[in-house]
This record gives C-alpha cells, structure tokens and sequence, in this order.
C-alpha cells in the first residue's frame, strides 16, 4: 500500500458503548494508519463520547436511520475529507481489524473487497433458512459479479477511489439494502469485485437476531431485496 | 345522508385550506372531487343514463368502482410522496450530522489556540 493513500475506517453504532471503546483501540493497534469514524446512528447511551475519547472522530445522525443511512453518511464523511480508501465494520467486535491489512492490500487489483466469513477461514456457521437464503444470494450475486462471492451479506468491506463518491450518494438505505443491493449496484456501474477470507468472532456484547421465524422472514426479505436490486434502474 | 357528508367534507377542506393547514395542490384536488360528487349527492340516478351506454348495471356500482380507483391512485400518489419526503429529510439528517461534527472541530480547534 502506497504510504500516501489515506485510509477511513467507518463504523456505524447504535447503542454500542459497551464495546466501541474495545474495537476502536483495537483497530489502532492493528493498523495504525487509519483514521476512524463512528456513525452514532442516534443511539440512547453513550456511544458518542465514549468512541469520542476513545480517539475516534464521530458524526451523530439527530435521529435513527439504520445501518445502510449510517453508513452512507459515512462515505459521505469520506468523500468530503478526501479519503482514497474508505473500509466498513461492524462495531459490535465481530470483524477483526487484523484483516484490514489483508483487505486494503487485495484493492490493488479491485475497487470493492468484500471480507467474506464462509471462504474458508474461521468457525462461523449459520444453519437453516437463515443458510438458504445467505446460499441463494451467493450463487445469484456470484454470477451477476462474475467472480466468486461466497458471503454476500458481510458488512466488513473495503473500497477505495470513485467507489466511494459513488456510494456517498447511492449507498441504499434499506433492508438487506447495504449488503445486497451495493454489490449489483457496484457491478453494474462497472467496478471490479473481490472477496478475501476472513474470520469472524463471537460478537462482544448484545443477542444475536436469529430464530426460525424471523429465518423465514430473512429468506423472503433477501430474495425481494434481490429481485429489486435486479430490477433496479 | 349523502348530502350532508359531502357538504361537511366541503366545508372541513375549505377551513382547512383557509388555516393553511392543507397546501394549495391538494385542496384544490379534493375541491375538485367534492364539486364533481356533490350533485350526484342530492340527484343519485345521474349517472344512469351514463351507465346503459358503458354496460353497466347502475349508475351507484359506476360510482363506486370509479371512487376505489381515484383512493387507489391517491393511495399510491401518497406513499410515493412520503418516500421522496423520507428521502429528503434523511438528506438534511445527513448535512446537519456532517456540519455538527465540523462545528464541534472548529471549536476545539479554537479552544487550543485561546488556551494554550
């Protein structure tokens, strides 16, 4: 990596000040040469000032958009302090920040680098509809990339260059919206899509969404979110 | 029965326009229904001698059928303008964010150089 790029890790929290403080001193000690940003997508506790004193930079939305609003205004964020990478995480600790190396080094040769949980690395598993619905998108978002993507819903990601004004203004902001959609979307404008292994961790704090139901609900949403983003203009 | 509810309705649009609490372009929308119902409010078989031209059994399902497509279509006019307005308000969400975080450098960037 070409020491002069200047590299923005984003990460969008609602309600994570139990474990934001963690992450952000962690990603300091992993890859020292990136700034940080905190979305505080209107979070209740004190997400804000802690990321704030943890030395992250932070921008608070007045009112709660979901992650694919937060992380727009992330790359907005980006783009107007002149960025050239932008990498996108979870706050909630799952993403190693040991694989941003890894990441920002694979975009030499691609604009989009997707942290992929199911490509060998790790111990991450899903099972049931929830596994259906991540398989379908798989295969259908592989062949419309022309490269194989083998977990298309990871929120861990890095892009650099045009890439990011153009999610600045087009990231989408609904459900499966930011994962789904910005792939097809990316393809289509003509940009080249990677994926890398990575590892996932258990998550630091909160519950995990998962249950048969809202499995079934899940599988619904991302083959409509599919359809959509195909249809899209 | 009608009658009296169309002329309510006439009645509670214009107060509302008058108090600026309904723009212009729906008012005037709405206006417009209620001057093309109202007749057929006090002179139900109006439409009667429409309906044995078009095939259908009476003025009333003529009427009817072509209110649930014009609350359809206002149904549908609504949503989307409630989408391009979610739009635009996440748009200014966004900016306020942006410049608040801007605000917040420039004052410590200020508090640094007055107390040094």
């Amino acid at each position: 990596m070409a020491t002069d790029e200047r590299l923005l890790t984003i990460l969008p929290a609602w309600n994570e000040a139990e474990s934001i403080d963690a992450v952000i001193k962690e990603i300091h000690r992993e890859f020292p040469g990136t700034d940080i940003l905190v979305v505080d997508d209107c979070s209740r506790d004190a997400t804000a000032s802690v990321a704030r004193s943890a030395g992250a930079k932070v921008v608070r939305l007045p009112y709660n958009l979901g992650v694919g609003g937060a992380r727009r205004l992330g790359y907005r964020y980006a783009v107007e302090h002149g960025y050239d990478i932008a990498v996108q995480m979870d706050a909630d600790g799952q993403h190693d920040p040991r694989y941003i190396r890894d990441m920002v080094a694979a975009l030499a040769d691609a604009d989009l680098v997707i942290g992929a949980r199911f490509a060998g690395e790790g111990e991450y598993r899903v099972r049931g509809p929830r596994q259906w619905a991540m398989k379908l998108l798989s295969m259908a978002l592989s062949s419309i990339a022309g490269t194989r993507l083998t977990d298309t819903t990871s929120g861990f990601r890095a892009c650099r260059g045009e890439l990011i004004s153009f999610y600045s203004t087009n990231f989408p902001v609904e459900y499966l919206g930011d994962t789904v959609d910005t792939i097809v979307q990316a393809k289509r404008s003509g940009y080249v899509i990677k994926q890398i292994p990575v590892s996932m961790r258990p998550r630091q704090g909160g519950t995990p969404s998962a249950s048969p139901a809202k499995a079934m609900v899940y599988l619904f949403r991302s083959g409509l979110a599919l359809l959509l983003a195909l249809v899209r203009r | 029965m009608t009658a009296t509810t169309g002329l309510i309705m006439l009645v509670v649009i214009i107060e509302l326009l008058r108090r600026r609490q309904l723009r212009e372009k729906y008012g005037a929308l709405w206006l417009l229904v209620a001057i093309a119902v109202l007749p057929l409010a006090f002179v139900p078989t109006l439409l009667d001698g429409f309906t044995s031209v078009l095939g259908i059994a009476s003025g009333l399902s003529l009427f009817l059928f072509l209110s649930v497509v014009f609350l359809f279509l206002v149904a549908v006019h609504l949503s989307w303008e409630s989408s391009r307005l979610e739009e635009e308000t996440r748009s200014l969400s966004e900016e306020i964010a942006l410049l608040r975080a801007d605000v917040a450098e420039l004052q410590e960037s200020r508090e640094r150089v007055t107390t040094p």
